[in-house]
């Protein structure tokens, strides 16, 4: 009953198929789903969480009769899943409640450990689709989550306090004190003093911290003058309520800080799940396989020495530089180099960290330890532990920077003025200046423009890491790209299919093809995936699968045997093949029918982009190829381009440095982990990934790889915000003229401040989102459908992240 | 005129039993996950509380401080 039905993820599938059993039972076998075969359950692969050293790490909570660990399972699709993991404590005695967290793809699962082992937990969630992943260094989201508590609580305060000081304020300003005689704005003034105290010293407490860290760095940045400002407010305000003089600020005060923090609120937006400071250590695993006299271990990647033996089995990545002692070695380094097809090795070889292997278990034995290997040199680099630090030098700052010694200058030669003039205005003068000219509109530009943009791209699969990247996209000159990967696919696109007899290309017949997509879909070695992706075909069921890792697979799909592999497999298996033709062999009933070329296409409208690119900006290639297809590539970009080939990571990261070196702003735009260390070098690194929330070295922005052709819109976009943030700049300075002018002359009565104030921030937050969205709107097409390789998952992913909160 | 006072108190207490109701919305992770509930909603039955005593408290992720505490 499953065959007829089409689901949209497992999740979906295993609730049906639940459901069908009735009464929920913990019975039930995905197995006899035709088309789809479970990944082996080995328990063996997850036993590494039973060692305390790495459970430690992962538990959020442990005792002797509960364990509670939050685990990311990015298998996580729809309702159903939310459904299917609440309900897990029907599928196991030892688990207790499950809560999901589905923006993050997150799952909290509390367990016993007398009953249920965490592999085994591990075991049984992959059983049913949900195979969780571990990363190291992914201790951020706890804190980031004690952030946003803390964020709310501000806002929260400053709203309340904002409101109800109105509340009090608004008689006053209406005149009402007058039927209530004096004693009524005395109240009025002490409840606001209260009210506004919590506000000024919780809820304001980041800006004075920041402004206090800057006054001693000797550096001024926007807190500077909004924190003179509030100090301002509150001293008024207190001096004016015990000298009974009038109610204060404190509406204002609170407004203005309210304000301020929804702002930020608005521009802290993360994209959950998505990481943008992976090192090295984020690609290895938690722990590996040790040989001991005895038997084997499992052993945490921290204590690995040198000279220990490990055991790699299929699928999993080598962390540390090592020989090879035996078994045969297919490494796979698309992580490092980009490079999708595997590396054989042979028995005494050096195997650099990073690899993938590729068919059976080797064994080897490291070199060096994990933090001295090839790979993990390249975060030792300079580029690496100097965070660079372009906040100082953002577009507000340099603003605000210019406007905090006019609003000093003005308000010092306002107070001189009337001291000169008339003494008793001279303090309220040189106040007033600065209440008036707090910079909240400034403060607001920036970050709602930024905010809105981030938003906007996020549509289309193009996060940034903060909104500080726009500006820095804003800026650059010149765009270096990445060749493998980045430019060129390795999916479906430029395979081909040579039949046997035949010499031009194609011949497969309708069946045939669904024959051997059903086959390939079952394998992950690099070259089935591009076929499956290729063929794209309706599964049919597979009996006898077999594989022959770094081979060839085998199986019988209606009746037929289908072997695809490389040519010394299939003729092991008695297949004759006439003529030797590179690519993968296909032979189905022992015949042979042909082979799969597999080139490395270029992604579709790259060539389009290029030429648009070129127009405005300075264009480099680099890669780690050989100079194979220079002349092609010469022609695609122009003779004015500079191209570069076998570059080594440093290479790319020092060919990025010389253009700096020259005052060129870069944009580097790469993919693998041999691209690291451009994209940190350069101003704006861009991660091109074939998925999003897959792995993606350390970069400012991640763009999923069917946005490529986007990329000279994006980058139109971009210049377009740094405009509006100027120009909102320009909307708040109106104001601020307009204020200080009154202000100077010593006239700002409470009321003029509680309407100005909020009128120049709303004008420029209206003004700064809409144009923004605007623009967005305009210059960012939207309609470009994602690609049909990618799966359903990745498809909802946008909708997820723009409904995601801002937080 | 003394009423103004009462209705002053009066509106502050509400203010405040509301600012409270935040403040607990908060602390208790309310605001952690914003998406999920909505789609928890859908589902037609209620998960049956479970067999085994939960770790911690409800649905929150732990706090930090727990964490280090209680190992």
């Amino acid at each position: 009953m499953l065959a007829e039905k089409r689901f949209c993820c497992l999740g979906c599938q295993t609730v049906f198929s639940l459901l069908q059993e009735n009464g929920l039972g913990t019975y039930y076998a995905l197995e006899t789903t035709p088309g789809i075969r479970m990944k082996p359950a080995g328990s063996f692969k997850w036993a590494f969480l039973d060692d305390p050293a790495v459970a430690e790490t992962l538990y959020d909570f442990a005792d002797a009769t509960h364990v509670r660990v939050t685990l990311y399972l990015p298998v996580i699709h729809c309702v159903a899943c939310v459904w299917l993991l609440e309900n897990l404590f029907k599928l196991h005695a030892g688990v207790g409640r499950t809560v999901v967290n589905f923006a993050r793809r997150e799952a909290a699962i509390s367990f016993d450990p007398r009953k249920i082992k965490f592999s085994e937990l591990a075991g049984l969630l992959t059983d049913i689709g949900y195979e969780p992943q571990f990363m190291l260094g992914d201790a951020q989201p706890v804190k980031l989550a004690a952030w946003r508590k803390k964020a709310w609580l501000q806002i929260g305060l400053a709203g309340f306090g904002f409101g109800n000081i109105m509340l009090m304020s608004l008689p006053l300003y209406l005149g009402l004190d007058t039927f209530n005689g004096p004693w009524f704005k005395a109240i009025a003034g002490w409840l606001s003093l209260g009210m506004a105290l919590p506000v000024v010293l919780y809820s304001a407490a980041d800006f004075w911290r920041a402004a206090w860290a800057g006054a001693r760095q000797r550096t001024i940045t926007l807190e500077l003058p909004i924190a003179l400002g509030l100090a301002a407010l509150y001293g008024t305000s207190i001096y004016q309520v015990v000298t009974h003089q009038g109610p204060g600020y404190c509406d204002s005060l609170c407004g203005l800080i309210f304000f301020l923090l929804c702002g930020r609120m608005f521009q802290k937006k993360t994209h959950e799940r998505l990481t943008f400071d992976r090192d090295y250590q984020g690609f290895f695993p938690l722990s590996v396989i040790r040989k001991t006299p005895v038997g084997e271990e499992c052993v945490a990647i921290s204590r690995l020495q040198t000279g220990d033996q490990l055991i790699l089995r299929n699928g999993e990545l080598l962390p540390a530089d090592a020989r090879l002692v035996s078994g045969e070695a297919c490494l796979d380094y698309s992580f490092v180099t980009g490079e999708a097809e595997p590396v054989k090795r042979a028995a005494g070889d050096h195997l650099y960290a990073g690899g993938r292997q590729v068919g059976g278990a080797i064994t080897v034995a490291t070199l060096k330890p994990v933090a001295q290997s090839y790979l993990a040199t390249l975060w030792d680099h300079e580029a690496f532990r100097k965070p660079r630090d372009y906040e100082l030098d953002s577009l507000t700052n340099r603003y605000s920077r210019r406007f905090t010694r006019i609003v000093i200058g003005v308000a010092c030669a306002a107070a001189i003025f009337w001291l000169w003039q008339d003494p008793s205005r001279a303090q309220k003068a040189f106040t007033s200046v600065l209440i008036v000219a707090c910079p909240c509109a400034l403060a607001l530009a920036a970050p709602l423009t930024q905010g809105t943009a981030q938003r906007w791209l996020a549509r289309l699969n193009i996060f940034l890491k903060n909104g500080q990247v726009i500006e820095r996209m804003a800026e650059v000159d010149t765009v270096v790209l990445d060749k493998t990967g980045t430019l060129t696919a390795t999916d479906g696109r430029g395979v081909l299919f040579q039949a046997a007899d035949s010499p031009t290309a194609g011949g497969l017949t309708a069946p045939e093809a669904q024959w051997i997509g059903s086959l390939t879909r079952h394998s992950t070695h690099p070259n089935s995936v591009r076929i499956s992706q290729y063929l794209a075909v309706e599964p049919r069921p597979v009996q006898g699968f077999v594989e022959t890792p770094g081979a060839g697979i085998a199986g019988e799909i209606d009746g037929h045997t289908v072997w695809v592999g490389s040519t010394e497999w299939l003729a092991q298996h008695g297949v004759s093949l006439t003529k030797a033709t590179p690519g993968v062999q296909v032979a189905i009933d022992g015949h042979w029918r042909g082979s799969f070329g597999m080139e490395n296409a270029l992604r579709p409208e790259v060539a389009a982009l290029i030429a648009q690119l070129g127009d405005r900006f300075e264009l480099a290639l680099l890669s780690g190829d050989n100079e194979r297809e220079a002349a092609r590539f010469q022609k695609i970009f122009g003779p004015r381009a500079t191209l570069r080939f076998n570059q080594r990571p440093a290479d790319k990261l020092n060919f990025i440095r010389e253009l700096q070196q020259q005052g060129r702003k870069v944009m580097m735009v790469g993919d693998g982990l041999n691209d690291a260390g451009a994209l940190k070098q350069a101003e704006v690194g861009v991660a091109v990934v074939e998925h999003i929330g897959g792995f993606s070295p350390a970069s400012d922005v991640i763009l999923d790889a069917v946005q490529l052709p986007q990329l000279g819109r994006v980058l139109t976009f971009s210049r377009q915000a740094a405009r509006v943030v100027r120009l909102g700049f320009g909307i708040s300075a109106l104001y601020n003229l307009a204020g200080v002018s009154i202000a100077a002359a010593g006239l700002l009565a409470p009321i003029v401040c509680a309407i100005l104030m909020p009128i120049s921030s709303v004008t420029v937050v209206v003004f700064v989102c809409s144009t923004t969205a605007w623009l967005g709107s305009q210059t960012l097409k939207l309609t470009a459908a994602p690609s049909q390789k990618t799966t359903a998952t990745d498809r909802n992913l946008p909708v997820v992240a723009t409904t995601l909160e801002a937080a | 005129m003394s009423v103004i006072i009462v209705l002053i108190l009066v509106s502050l207490a509400v203010g405040l039993i509301f600012l409270g109701a935040f403040i607990w919305s908060v602390r208790s992770g309310q605001y952690e996950d914003t998406l999920t509930p909505s789609m928890r909603m859908l589902l037609e039955d209620a998960p049956v509380p479970c067999p085994l005593p939960d770790a911690g408290s409800a649905a929150v992720p732990l706090p930090v401080q727990e964490k280090n505490t209680e190992r």
